[in-house]
């Protein structure tokens, strides 16, 4: 099928990249979800601003306790950066989850933020991170936590004329363990369900439970509940059953051809369940 | 193909090409108030924009079949007045360029007067539904019955009657390739080439030569090569016609490509099938009676073999047992859906599902284990030829052998006991055995729409190298390889001395094409022929020039067999066109081609078993071991026969498993695209343990039966009879397909209210 | 409305002009005139399109042309070496029978080549989660799984 057309620029610094979307120009990242709704016709925008060139927006570094990642980085950037399987492994790991390996070598970490497609693998992982989202405009910059970015369904709180720039994680100290566990829809390779946990254990003791939930609603969520009934913990097989089946609690799940509302919810419960148990095992 | 060399038909690239983009219905039925072209025609870059109007006088789409009493819907290439399905064509545009032909097909204004629709066989038979065709209320297309024995009686001497209602639900072939041709015109001749994606060149040229009014001989239709068929692309299309229209009107080539979304609305699907099972027997699981009501989804028209699927799984609904009373009954049902038709297996796998199924189920009744009732109403070896209550006569087999030795491989005996304990700890363990049949090699002629037979041309080039010319249209079995081992063990040559050709009507002689596992088994039998004819040939060249009455052909060679002296084939082959001198009763060349018919089809079967594990808290099938005996006849190429069943087998799991054409119940596909429609992956995929047994068809020289379809057939109802198994300990004893993880998990969480 | 690109494909430097909307595969296989790179879906589920770019694997149905603009692009057709020696991929698929109708070949092949690029032994399992974005209707993988372990070990 074929996109309709468009005028496309290609601008090499951000600068002017920022200038062409804040004159209403669509920004073209990766564009592994984009460029097939141009195709099905489905999305028709009239300027495509490629950000693909901006070198100023391809970086993965450490700062002050963070890691610093630059919106281009791909998600294969992601998956095998060692600054990331280092320091912050569920990122990658959950990076490696995402579609397949020419997906993961094309689709950027800003694109796909930035896109908020209910059933994608990273904002699971970014929830559980407490990730900040930077988002830059050509007359401003400010710094959104995750939790305030996403808002719905392709939904996020970026405005007419920003970008999402830079996604910040938090350097893992010792005694965190964390797994992202997903349930795949067969034919897309999304997810129906996916889970990020995070947990620290200290002395024998859950101090520290951040889980993330993507694919269940319309809008990944932290299921505070959940996490709450872990903190303090030891992290026995009851705790996790009885802390995991908190997840859906409260949480509108949506539905569709590949699962009801009822199933989703239950499945979260249950990959929540694997992916404590695991995030756990790795405290060690 | 490993170098990116092959020429498939969007490869085709001629002067001055121009390309067509289809406008279609997105109502599954509507009247037409009308139909607007002008915008689009007025589209820079396009050319011409035609509609139903215009092309009034190409014929309607053609059904080779005939069965008492039939409805057949008179499908016109584009649609005047009315649409009955979500892609059926209202208007063609075409254009310069791909981009502007899709560009311009949007502009097309088509006013729709929306009417309500059918989804599916069961919501055209209810009461009050709405009619797909206005002229057929009850939307009935036909009734067919097939008796045999007499089921009545047998059913009133049974200890054990077991119904199920089963659904053999629809899916799409979705070969890689979609569909597509290219046509070009030379008016000067009067004549038509097209390019074509098919699997029946031949019979595609005989059928669009009717629909446009050309003389059959000057309409040259070519295969290229063909990215996967397996069944969909066993019709001529519309857009065949559509192409080749506006090529003649036009006097320059047209190309049109399908895309995906396309094929999901446009190319024939599969199965389709309600099924009413019903199976008596004695308390020692002898069976004596089995029935069947199908209700077929026919879909919104009939393509080339719609109506004859089902009387296909009616011929297949014995299975591998001694039933002797059996009666089908089918109601052929009009839904405002795309057609269907032979998709790989056409017929059979609905048929072997509902036997392998019931089989299932009246063990479960009698508390028997399923491999001994199958042993128990095998048909045995010694009852070959074997004729079946459904007119049917199987060629050869030893079904309790092969299925042993099945048993054998996976260990059964000591997975049961190794299921027994699992059981105890709660798991949910499964094994499920199919013991299938089927139909290949068709087939005779009285017994296929269009004709059974086929047709080979040898010639020994004077080097002697040798080229074969075959009926059938490979495009992915392999038969150049395999044809090409035949000739070269028929004539003693190096294999890469082999050329075999096919595919195009101006090329090769006339001939049926590759479906119904018929490629080896019926093509591959003529061009044996031929090469036996060939053999005779270079026999009385060799007993010439050796000057002796006592020769033998053997390794390439003609030797005199008192003097040892010998001349090889090339030798031969150049004295033969040279022609010199010829030997008496003799001609120049060394040529020959034969058309075969065969006598019958061919009958293989196999036994395949799945282990499988249900995560309880899930519904998610894990496939453990899967393990497939299969008796197809004589093997000539180990590796491509595998590759067949396996690939047979990713359909098959597909089926049980995954692939599921949903259409609602106002008709739209909600499955119509990659992102919806799962098909195997590698990942999804198990390790397959392949072997085999042999009873060699008699029904041809070479022995062999066919694989392309046994694989499909053979593994859907071992992984669903595996699933069954593994839930029977929670009482169920029928599940339909597709078996998705949460159809699954509902049934065990509420049968298991505390593991959840 | 077109712009023009300069690209490098197996080797050889191209420059065209071509509308910004032209998808990467339409422009090798019409444009350049390289075929073997094929189309089977418009949602980049199947990865018939599969070529590398600047040595990443990717599917070429979902990139427009003038994103390739200066990069190095390998298709099928640049497998093989200069002298017409099959790469171990292509060697692999020959002789374990890893294809049949051969219409989804030309993308297995780039994304077997990937994967062993970036893992010169995987397990079985690596293989068959490598070839995700492939899909093949004919072979049921097992035949291509085995091609991509010959290819593995003609590597080692």
């Amino acid at each position: 099928m074929i996109p309709n057309t468009f005028e496309y620029t290609a601008p090499l610094t951000l600068k002017v990249a920022l200038a062409l979307i804040g004159e209403g120009g669509k920004p073209l990242a990766g564009g592994m979800s984009l460029i097939p709704m141009m195709k099905l016709r489905m999305a028709a925008p009239e300027h495509l601003v490629d950000i693909g060139r901006i070198a100023e927006l391809n970086y993965i570094r450490e700062a002050g306790g963070e890691l610093h990642i630059g919106a281009n980085a791909t998600h294969y950037d992601v998956e095998s950066s060692p600054l990331i399987v280092g320091k912050c492994p569920l990122l990658a790991e959950t990076a490696g989850h995402i579609g397949d390996i020419q997906v993961r070598n094309r689709g950027t970490l800003g694109g796909s933020v930035a896109h908020a497609d209910p059933s994608a693998d990273y904002p699971a992982a970014l929830q559980a991170l407490e990730a900040k989202i930077v988002l830059t405009s050509a007359t401003s910059q400010r710094t959104v936590a995750v939790g305030d970015f996403f808002i719905d369904t392709f939904t996020t709180s970026l405005e007419p004329g920003e970008l999402v720039t830079e996604v910040i994680v938090p350097v893992e100290a010792g005694l965190t363990g964390t797994s992202y566990q997903k349930f795949l829809q067969p034919a897309s390779g999304f997810a129906i369900v996916g889970v990020a946990a995070r947990i620290r254990r200290e002395a024998g003791k859950i101090t520290v439970a951040r889980i993330g939930v993507t694919g269940v609603s319309g809008n990944s969520y932290r299921a505070l509940k959940a996490e709450a009934a872990l903190v303090g913990k030891a992290g026995s097989d009851a705790e996790i059953d009885a802390a995991a089946a908190l997840v859906g609690e409260g949480v509108e799940a949506g539905a569709d051809l590949h699962a009801s509302a009822e199933y989703r919810l239950h499945l979260a419960a249950n990959y929540a369940e694997r992916a404590i148990r695991v995030a756990l095992s790795r405290t060690a | 193909m490993l170098t990116g060399t092959a020429t498939y038909v969007d490869d085709i690239k001629m002067p001055n090409m121009l390309y067509a983009a289809m406008v279609r219905s997105p109502h599954a039925a509507a009247n037409i108030r009308s139909v607007d072209i002008s915008k689009a025609a007025a589209h820079p870059g396009v050319m011409a924009v035609y509609t139903g109007v215009d092309i009034k006088d190409v014929g309607a789409i053609v059904c080779g079949v005939e069965l008492p009493g039939m409805r057949k819907p008179h499908h016109t290439v584009i649609a005047t007045d009315r649409v009955y399905l979500v892609g059926h064509i209202v208007a063609v545009v075409v254009a310069k360029d791909r981009y502007v032909a899709a560009d311009a097909a949007d502009l097309v204004e088509v006013d729709y007067d929306v009417l309500d629709a059918v989804g599916g066989p069961e919501q055209a038979l209810a009461e009050g539904a709405p009619a797909v065709h206005p002229q057929w209320a009850d939307n009935i297309a036909f009734k067919f019955e097939q008796k045999g024995g007499d089921t009545d009686a047998a059913f009133a001497s049974a200890d054990v009657i077991c119904k199920q209602r089963m659904i053999s639900q629809r899916m799409v072939a979705n070969p890689m390739e979609t569909r597509g041709c290219v046509a070009s015109w030379h008016a000067a001749d009067r004549a038509l080439t097209i390019y074509t994606s098919t699997q029946i060149p031949h019979l595609a040229r005989t059928i669009l030569a009717g629909m446009l009014g050309l003389d059959e001989n000057r309409l040259r239709l070519i295969a290229p090569e063909v990215g996967g068929g397996f069944g969909c692309k066993l019709n001529v299309y519309p857009e065949e016609a559509i192409v080749s229209f506006a090529a003649m009107k036009l006097g320059v080539p047209v190309k049109w490509i399908e895309t995906r979304r396309e094929n999901f609305l446009s190319t024939i699907q599969g199965r389709g099938h309600v099924d009413y099972w019903e199976i008596a027997a004695k308390r020692d699981g002898t069976i004596v009676g089995v029935k069947v009501k199908i209700i077929q989804d026919l879909g919104a028209y009939f393509q080339l073999l719609t109506p004859a699927i089902p009387t296909l799984s009616v011929l297949m609904m014995p299975g591998l047992y001694n039933a002797r009373n059996i009666h089908a009954e089918i109601v052929g049902v009009f839904t405002n859906c795309v057609p269907t038709d032979a998709v790989r297996g056409a017929g059979r796998p609905e048929a072997t599902y509902g036997i392998e199924r019931m089989v299932d189920v009246l063990a479960a009744e009698l508390k028997m284990d399923p491999a001994e009732i199958r042993f128990k109403n095998f048909v045995a070896a010694d009852q070959f030829p074997f004729a079946t209550a459904t007119g049917l006569n199987y060629d050869s087999g030893d079904y309790a052998n092969t299925f042993t030795k099945a048993l054998d491989t996976i260990g059964y005996k000591k997975l049961r006991e190794e299921q027994a304990t699992a059981r105890k700890q709660g798991r949910l363990v499964g094994i499920g055995i199919s013991t299938y049949g089927e139909i290949c090699a068709m087939g005779p002629s009285p017994a296929v729409a269009a004709g059974g037979w086929e047709s080979a041309t040898v010639k020994v080039e004077p080097s002697g190298k040798v080229t074969i010319l075959t009926g059938i249209s490979p495009h992915g079995q392999g038969e150049e390889t395999t044809f090409a081992q035949i000739a070269g063990d028929e004539l003693g040559v190096p294999i890469d001395d082999v050329l075999v050709l096919h595919g195009d009507t101006s090329i090769v002689q006339y001939g049926i094409g590759t479906f119904g596992s018929r490629g080896t088994a019926v093509g591959g039998t003529a061009v044996y022929l031929a090469l036996q004819d060939i053999k005779e040939k270079v026999i009385r060249w060799g007993s010439m020039l050796l000057d002796s009455n006592d020769v033998r052909f053997e390794g390439g060679m003609c030797i005199d067999n008192a003097s040892g002296k010998s001349v090889s084939i090339q030798t031969i082959a150049a004295a033969a066109y040279r022609a010199m001198k010829i030997p008496t009763h003799s001609e120049p060349g060394l040529v020959a081609t034969r058309f075969w018919e065969p006598g019958n089809f061919t009958y293989p079967f196999g036994a395949h078993i799945i282990h499988s594990e249900i995560d309880p808290k899930t519904g998610q099938v894990e496939i453990k071991r899967y393990v497939m005996v299969d008796d197809i006849g004589n093997i000539l190429n180990p590796m491509i026969v595998d590759g067949q069943l396996h690939g047979g087998a990713s359909w098959g799991l597909g089926q049980a498993l995954w692939e599921h054409a949903i259409y609602d119940d106002a008709g739209q596909l909600v499955t119509g695209e990659f992102m919806d429609y799962a098909m195997a992956r590698a990942r999804m995929m198990p390790w397959i343990e392949s072997s085999h047994t042999c009873t060699p068809s008699p029904v041809n020289p070479l022995g062999v039966k066919g694989v392309g379809e046994a694989g499909t057939i053979g593994s859907t109802p071992a992984m669903v009879n595996s699933v069954v198994d593994a839930l029977a300990p929670l009482g169920v004893t029928h599940v339909d397909m597709p078996l998705t993880p949460e159809k699954l998990w509902r049934i065990i969480s509420a049968s298991q209210p505390e593991a959840n | 409305m077109t712009q023009t690109i300069s690209v490098t494909i197996n080797g050889k430097p191209y420059t065209h002009d071509v509308e910004p909307r032209l998808l990467l595969i339409h422009y090798l296989r019409e444009v350049v005139g390289l075929t073997g790179s094929h189309i089977g879906c418009e949602t980049s589920l199947c990865g018939a399109c599969t070529v590398e770019v600047d040595g990443r694997a990717i599917k070429s149905c979902t990139m427009f042309a003038v994103q390739a603009n200066g990069a190095s692009i390998l298709t099928v057709e640049g497998l093989a070496d200069a002298s017409g020696k099959m790469h171990r991929v292509q060697e692999g698929f020959w002789n374990e029978h890893g294809l049949q109708c051969g219409f989804c070949t030309p993308g297995m092949l780039m994304v077997s080549k990937q994967i062993l690029d970036r893992n010169p032994s995987p397990t079985e399992t690596e293989i068959r989660e490598g070839l995700d974005g492939n899909l093949c209707r004919c072979t049921g993988y097992q035949h291509i799984v085995k091609a991509v372990q010959a290819a593995a070990k003609a590597g080692v």
